[in-house]
């Protein structure tokens, strides 16, 4: 279709001057208003010349489900009286998991289109005031509700069986998902706003003293792959995804600032530009072309490759939407880091890895940082304009050429995807 | 009634499903193209000149799951972590495919579940409050 292929362009440049965003985690005493005023805070609070909260114009809120998990709707211009923000116009935006991707690209628009010069981007969701079983529930009302969710179908679920898939398909093991997992966690553990702020080494050593303490028998777990391998330790939730296979469910908040590019310079000397950007919708999967990869995502990619002007091999650091292992090395494929199928070999050779040539979620992912599913399109963003300043800290690429940065965020089973390419300036 | 003066919703679909036991989709008159849900619209041409179309209920498993963590609709049907489901893509014979959940199989041997293997409707045990589609093994 022409509509897909046409190149696209922004009617003017847009660049990121400032992000915050809350740790994530369980926060049983923060309600949605305490986490997004929290990230905001965090914004001002790093801006590196300040900004007059009310210059700020325009704001896009990423929000799945606050309806559901809070009994709360109408969430952004809440949000925006909590902050001293009205009257400026703000707009929810849900596209479930892809909610913020979704909402920073609104954001964007708005800009290019010459409308704001300034206009803040977030994203919010609290999601541990529920129990797990009605988590899913909640997770499962972006899945088709009348011929998906019916057949018994959970979001573990349908990963579960693209996972089936792959493993059919392809040379994808078991294995390759634990190793996507040690990864994410070893880089989470290097992120102090992580979720899980530590590796399953680690973990697995906690869980041993315990036993230990306890005057239970120390369990015999050689290594991770040992300790992940035992079905007491990492039960199965959806065969073949386990417990470790999935992202957490999380409290958490995230924001940047967006302006005009010709303004970047009265914010920041070192901001961020957006250099491509592309959204697609998919069909659920049992209307997928193909049951190994998502097609919007493939999509939404090479639209954002074409508006950058840049190929897969150009990009130095990449943030993909691993609510699950598996779709870690799917994303990986989809945006073209690899071949269909040469995914789960590169996990295997450590190419994603911190020090690997194609690093993958320096932050920890959505595996360890945690996926408060809202917050976790624009979260990617702020890891990225990070990576691209120099100022990620422990987990920073050692790579002194740092110019390009990608982030895929996915709603649903690729309902929608969004792809965004991050240059810095 | 008769099957064309049915509206194109997931209402008449599963009244067939349920009143008649049958799995009804569409087919484009225009082009040909099937759908295995009822949609008012051919995907693949356009065309709103649809009619109602019944699948004989064989196919063959494309890909599946089993599922430990239940919602809590199954967990009231019984699953759960002692008691995994297997819910599976289903390539049926005129080649749309559809999700299902598939009884007469061990969802906690999913080694013993095998891709490719032959499945049939069956509307014994639909749910009338959440009447999903369940297949068996032929």
């Amino acid at each position: 279709m022409a509509s897909i292929t046409k190149k696209r362009q922004l009617g003017r440049q847009v660049s990121i001057v400032g992000a915050g965003m809350t740790s994530f985690g369980a926060f049983p005493d923060l309600a949605s208003r305490d986490l997004f005023g929290a990230a905001f805070q965090d914004l001002l609070d790093n801006m590196d010349q300040g900004i007059d909260v009310e210059d700020i114009e325009c704001g896009y809120l990423g929000n799945y489900s606050s309806d559901l998990f809070e009994g709360q709707g109408h969430t952004a211009p809440l949000m925006a009286d909590w902050l001293g923000m009205t009257p400026t116009p703000v707009t929810r935006v849900e596209n479930a998991c892809a909610s913020s991707g979704s909402a920073l690209r609104e954001g964007v628009m708005a800009i290019a289109s010459g409308m704001y010069d300034i206009v803040l981007v977030g994203g919010v969701e609290k999601m541990t005031s529920l129990p797990t079983e009605e988590v899913t529930d909640v997770l499962a009302t972006a899945a088709d509700g009348l011929y998906e969710v019916p057949a018994g179908l959970t979001f573990p679920g349908i990963f579960g069986t693209i996972t089936k898939a792959h493993m059919d398909r392809y040379e994808t093991s078991l294995d390759h998902l634990l190793r996507v997992a040690i990864k994410n966690h070893r880089n989470g553990a290097l992120n102090p706003k992580a979720q899980f702020n530590v590796t399953i080494m680690d973990l697995m050593e906690r869980r041993k003293a315990r036993a230990v303490e306890r005057g239970q028998p120390e369990p015999g777990w050689r290594d991770e792959m040992d300790f992940l391998n035992d079905p007491r330790a990492n039960p199965w939730i959806a065969w073949p995804l386990r417990l470790f296979d999935c992202a957490p469910i999380s409290d958490g908040a995230s924001c940047v600032l967006l302006v005009a590019s010709e303004l970047a310079g009265s914010f920041t000397e070192k901001p961020v530009h957006i250099a491509g950007t592309g959204q697609a919708s998919g069909r659920p999967l049992h209307e997928a072309e193909e049951l190994t990869s998502l097609s919007a995502a493939k999509i939404a990619a090479a639209q954002a490759y074409d508006m950058a002007g840049v190929t897969p091999k150009d990009i130095d650091v990449a943030e993909v939407h691993d609510c699950f292992t598996m779709a870690e090395i799917v994303a990986s494929e989809d945006i073209g880091f690899f071949a269909p199928g040469e995914g789960s070999r590169a996990v295997d050779e450590g190419r994603t890895g911190l020090t690997g040539d194609r690093p993958i979620n320096t932050s920890g992912g959505l595996k360890a940082k945690g996926h408060p599913v809202g917050a976790s399109g624009v979260a990617q963003i702020i890891e990225i304009f990070h990576q691209l300043r120099g100022e990620a800290g422990p987990r920073q690429v050692p790579n002194p050429d740092l110019e390009l940065g990608l982030t895929h965020n996915v709603g649903g089973t690729g309902g929608t995807c969004v792809v965004n390419i991050l240059r810095r300036g | 009634m008769s099957e064309n003066s049915k509206d194109f919703t997931g209402t008449s679909y599963f009244a067939f499903l349920k009143d008649e036991n049958k799995l009804m989709g569409v087919r484009c008159r225009a082009c040909g193209r099937l759908s295995a849900l009822p949609r008012p619209v051919c995907t693949a041409c356009h065309s709103g000149d649809v009619e109602w179309h019944e699948f004989t209920g064989r196919g063959a498993l494309a890909t599946f799951t089993c599922i430990s963590a239940a919602p809590s609709s199954m967990v009231q049907r019984g699953y759960g972590m002692k008691n995994p489901y297997c819910v599976a893509v289903v390539d049926l014979e005129e080649g749309p495919r559809v999700s299902a959940l598939i009884v007469g199989v061990d969802g906690s041997n999913p080694q013993d579940i095998k891709t490719g293997m032959p499945l049939v409707l069956d509307t014994s045990e639909l749910d009338p409050e959440n009447p999903g589609l369940i297949f068996r093994p032929a």
